[in-house]
């Protein structure tokens, strides 16, 4: 008995190598996460409250919030325990894997050895069969049964006569399970290295401006950037006539030394990137000038002719080829008509932006009206001219999210690592397959074939069985 | 009403039909009832799946939808396509192994699906896709959720009939697992079926069908209405227990081999795993990523991901390295499939019911 006397460092390293650590952590992990869906996270202390007076009752609920409070639970995920539990999960996981790897690797790349013909061991998958000629005249036969299972036999002969094939096919696919573990600590390297080398933040940028910061998520610290964003544009689109947005974009533009370096029109799931730099449009909104915005507008004559016009609410126009003046008189993010035909605003966002322009003649009002951006027929004036409403501009912000994440190319190597280690240890398996051929002595040969597989046995026993069987018929034809 | 709702109708109640099939056939035995049970199934499942491509071709043709976007993006469309996969995954199940009883445990997990699509009187409108769901990421991350929720129901029945079998001590851990699970399932339906017969009327939207959960009985204003609700759900879940033998000596009657439960429960999962770590985690992420610029955020939704796919990982673990078999792992199968349907349902409906209970009065 010489393992009474372990030292300190085996039983600490049987401790992280065990399997019950494993589960165990797996439990806790588990079990504690789901607290912290119950608490909202990183919330006021009244939100809480409430949740907590709702599930226990108003008068435990101050003495529970402060213990979980003194617990870490208002953020947990990110509290000392919870990040213990994350470490000694990675640490088992490689101890693990290290302690139980030179096994398999064994197994994995050792070559296959032709059978003990004295003793032959018992076999999984086993079947016989006897063929007509000698074990070489029956070799290419025996031979197409393991190309059809796609496997490349060697071959040695068998005392007595005859010989034997053997051969084995995805014996790496045993490491599969370390494949999927080392995938599993490539994406926790990669989220550590965002966590502390990364930056997350946000960037409110109205229509028109530049800025070369952006805002910290947490503290709402400027953050340098190193090169400047400008918005350029900002626009919302619905579907149909409903209320329902369908896309908003944002028309960026980088500017690094004064130099413009990259224009890109951004949507959610289509984001900028810069430097390392990533620019997500993430939300919209107005800004509280809303009056002071510039009205776009495509006016045209009598003539054909076309003109941009660009005015601010108060200024007039000229319809091109005409005397007609068009004075903008108001402007309304989202117009609509109540029931008497009074016109109001029922939203502060863009959603039905309207102008009401005047238009008269030497000083004579003519007619006027609200004209709408998303309703083309509004654009057509009584006398044949037409006013098309582009944009009013200057008035929206962009909301984006800003992050750099120099981690992030190491989760996704991750993914697909374990993509790759996932697939290989449960849809593949390690198949062996060995077959004797001897003589009988007459003019027959006797045909034994031995196989096995680490998993999915019956599927490949079915293979192997379905390949004999096509052999035999071949044999009949012949 | 249009046509691929009524087919998704007639879907319903053949599955509903069909449970019936399968549990008297159960019951009697009769393999002609059983043989009606499968044909049930097959045609319903027929009309499902058409129900299905008509839906899509719907949102295309109305433009609410481009072309290459299956209907897969609301609580409605989800559930439905989640029972579409459980189903076919039963079929093949039952030609594979020429066995039927286990369908009177996989039918019931269909009607109840569907059921509670009508008992929460969710919307059925085909609604277009609000920008950040416009995303290849998502269509796989959907998908692939919902392939592997439905591997994970196909173990929960496998598991649990196990466990049904295998228990026999009234006093004994795994059966008063068994009988308490089954037991809370059908408080659960009664409770939502009382929901549904008081409030159906106005609970039309998800919202108001938020507001209304539970609210006949567990959330009543009236204390006394709630305290009975809790006193009768006790009742139903000590009924459970007390002759759960009944359901055993049913299900034993069968002679079903237990090993081949066990392994089948094993199977499924080994599938279902790592269709749900990569569709479901990872897709899931990295669509996150590519819309927010975050891959991980610990949101409830993506803890509960984690914390299912911890469960089944313990499940592995505890089965390949440990040896665990049988009635150990078989518990941790149907626990498993517990917090599925809390990842799934239980985080929209309870776990956001909580956070905004003030901003729905």
């Amino acid at each position: 008995m010489e393992k009474e006397k372990k030292s300190f460092i085996d039983r600490l390293w049987d401790f992280f190598a065990s399997i019950k650590l494993a589960i165990v952590l797996f439990a806790l992990i588990a079990s504690t996460s789901i607290v912290g869906t119950v608490i909202e996270q990183n919330a006021s202390p009244e939100k809480n409250l409430k949740v907590l007076s709702r599930l226990i009752g108003p008068d435990l609920a101050p003495s529970a919030y402060r213990l979980l409070d003194s617990l870490g639970f208002m953020d947990m995920y990110h509290s000392w325990w919870f990040v213990t539990f994350l470490v000694l999960f990675a640490v088992n996981l490689i101890i693990c894997s290290i302690d139980r790897l030179p096994r398999i690797w064994k197994l994995a790349t050792e070559p296959i050895k032709p059978i003990n013909t004295d003793r032959i061991p018992s076999f999984p998958i086993k079947k016989e069969i006897v063929l007509k000629g000698t074990p070489e005249g029956v070799r290419d036969k025996v031979m197409s049964v393991f190309k059809s299972l796609g496997l490349k036999p060697a071959n040695s002969p068998v005392e007595g006569g005859g010989f034997q094939l053997y051969s084995q096919k995805g014996g790496w696919t045993r490491l599969g399970v370390y494949i999927t573990h080392l995938s599993i600590l490539v994406i926790m390297i990669g989220a550590v290295i965002g966590i502390f080398f990364g930056f997350h933040g946000y960037l409110n940028l109205p229509e028109g401006y530049t800025s070369s910061v952006a805002y910290d998520r947490k503290t709402g610290k400027a953050h340098e950037l190193g090169f400047s964003v400008r918005c350029d544009d900002f626009d919302v689109e619905f579907y149909g006539m409903s209320e329902m947005p369908k896309d908003y974009r944002s028309w960026l533009t980088v500017i690094e030394n004064g130099r413009e370096v990259l224009r890109k029109v951004i949507e959610v799931n289509e984001p900028l990137r810069y430097k390392g730099y990533i620019f997500y449009q993430s939300s919209y909104g107005m800004m509280p000038n809303i009056k002071q915005g510039i009205l776009i507008l495509k006016v045209t004559g009598p003539n054909g002719k076309t003109e941009t016009v660009t005015k601010r609410i108060g200024e007039s126009f000229t319809i091109p080829g005409t005397n007609i003046v068009g004075t903008i008189k108001d402007f309304s993010p989202a117009l609509a008509t109540d029931s008497s035909g009074r016109t109001y605003t029922y939203s502060n966002m863009m959603n039905n932006p309207a102008a009401k322009i005047e238009f008269s003649k030497n000083g004579t009002p003519l007619y006027s009206g609200w004209i709408l951006k998303r309703f083309p027929r509004t654009w057509n004036l009584p006398d044949g001219n037409r006013v098309e409403m582009v944009d009013f501009w200057g008035v929206q912000y962009t909301g984006l999210q800003v992050r750099k994440d120099p981690g992030v190319w190491l989760v996704y190597l991750g993914c697909v690592i374990m993509a790759f280690g996932l697939y290989s240890a449960f849809f593949m398996n390690h198949k062996k397959l060995w077959a004797l051929v001897r003589t009988d002595g007459k003019n027959n040969t006797i045909v034994t074939f031995m196989g096995t597989a680490n998993k999915g046995r019956q599927h490949f026993a079915n293979k192997v069985e379905d390949a004999i069987s096509k052999l035999i018929t071949k044999s009949k034809e012949v | 009403m249009n046509i691929s709702s009524s087919l998704y109708g007639i879907a319903t109640l053949g599955y509903i039909f069909a449970m019936i099939a399968y549990i008297s056939y159960l019951a009697f035995r009769k393999d002609t009832i059983g043989k009606i049970a499968t044909g049930i199934t097959l045609l319903s499942f027929i009309s499902h799946t058409v129900a299905f491509a008509l839906r899509w071709y719907e949102g295309y043709a109305e433009g609410l939808r481009a072309f290459w976007r299956p209907p897969i993006s609301n609580l409605y469309e989800s559930l439905i396509f989640f029972v579409w996969c459980l189903i076919l995954g039963y079929l093949i199940i039952e030609f594979k192994y020429k066995n039927r009883s286990f369908g009177a445990f996989i039918t019931p997990v269909a009607a109840l699906a569907l059921a509670f699509i009508e008992m929460s009187g969710m919307s059925k409108q085909i609604e277009p896709l609000v920008p950040a769901l416009q995303s290849n990421w998502l269509l796989a991350h959907v998908t692939m959720s919902f392939i592997s929720y439905s591997m994970f129901a196909l173990a929960f029945g496998t598991g649990l009939m196990y466990l049904i079998e295998k228990t026999e001590d009234r006093k004994e851990p795994a059966y008063i697992f068994w009988t308490v699970s089954i037991g809370v399932l059908l408080v659960l339906l009664i409770a939502m079926g009382l929901d549904y017969l008081k409030f159906h009327v106005v609970a039309t939207t998800p919202e108001l069908a938020k507001a209304y959960l539970f609210k006949a009985t567990f959330n009543s204003p009236s204390t006394a209405v709630s305290a009975l609700s809790w006193i009768g759900a006790l009742v139903v879940i000590f009924l459970v227990w007390r002759f759960g033998y009944v359901l055993r000596n049913i299900i034993v009657s069968f002679r079903l081999d237990t090993r081949i439960l066990d392994e089948l429960t094993y199977k499924i999962i080994a599938i279902g795993f790592p269709i749900f770590t990569l569709g479901g985690l990872i897709f899931g992420a990295i669509w996150a990523d590519q819309a927010w610029g975050v891959y991980w955020s610990w949101d409830p939704k993506e803890t509960w991901s984690l914390i299912t796919w911890f469960v089944y990982a313990f499940y592995l673990h505890a089965r390949l390295m440990r040896g665990w078999r049988g009635k150990k792992v078989a518990v941790v199968a149907v626990v498993g499939f517990v917090t599925v349907v809390f990842t799934y349902l239980g985080v929209n409906l309870l776990l956001s019911g909580l956070h905004s209970y003030g901003s729905l009065k």
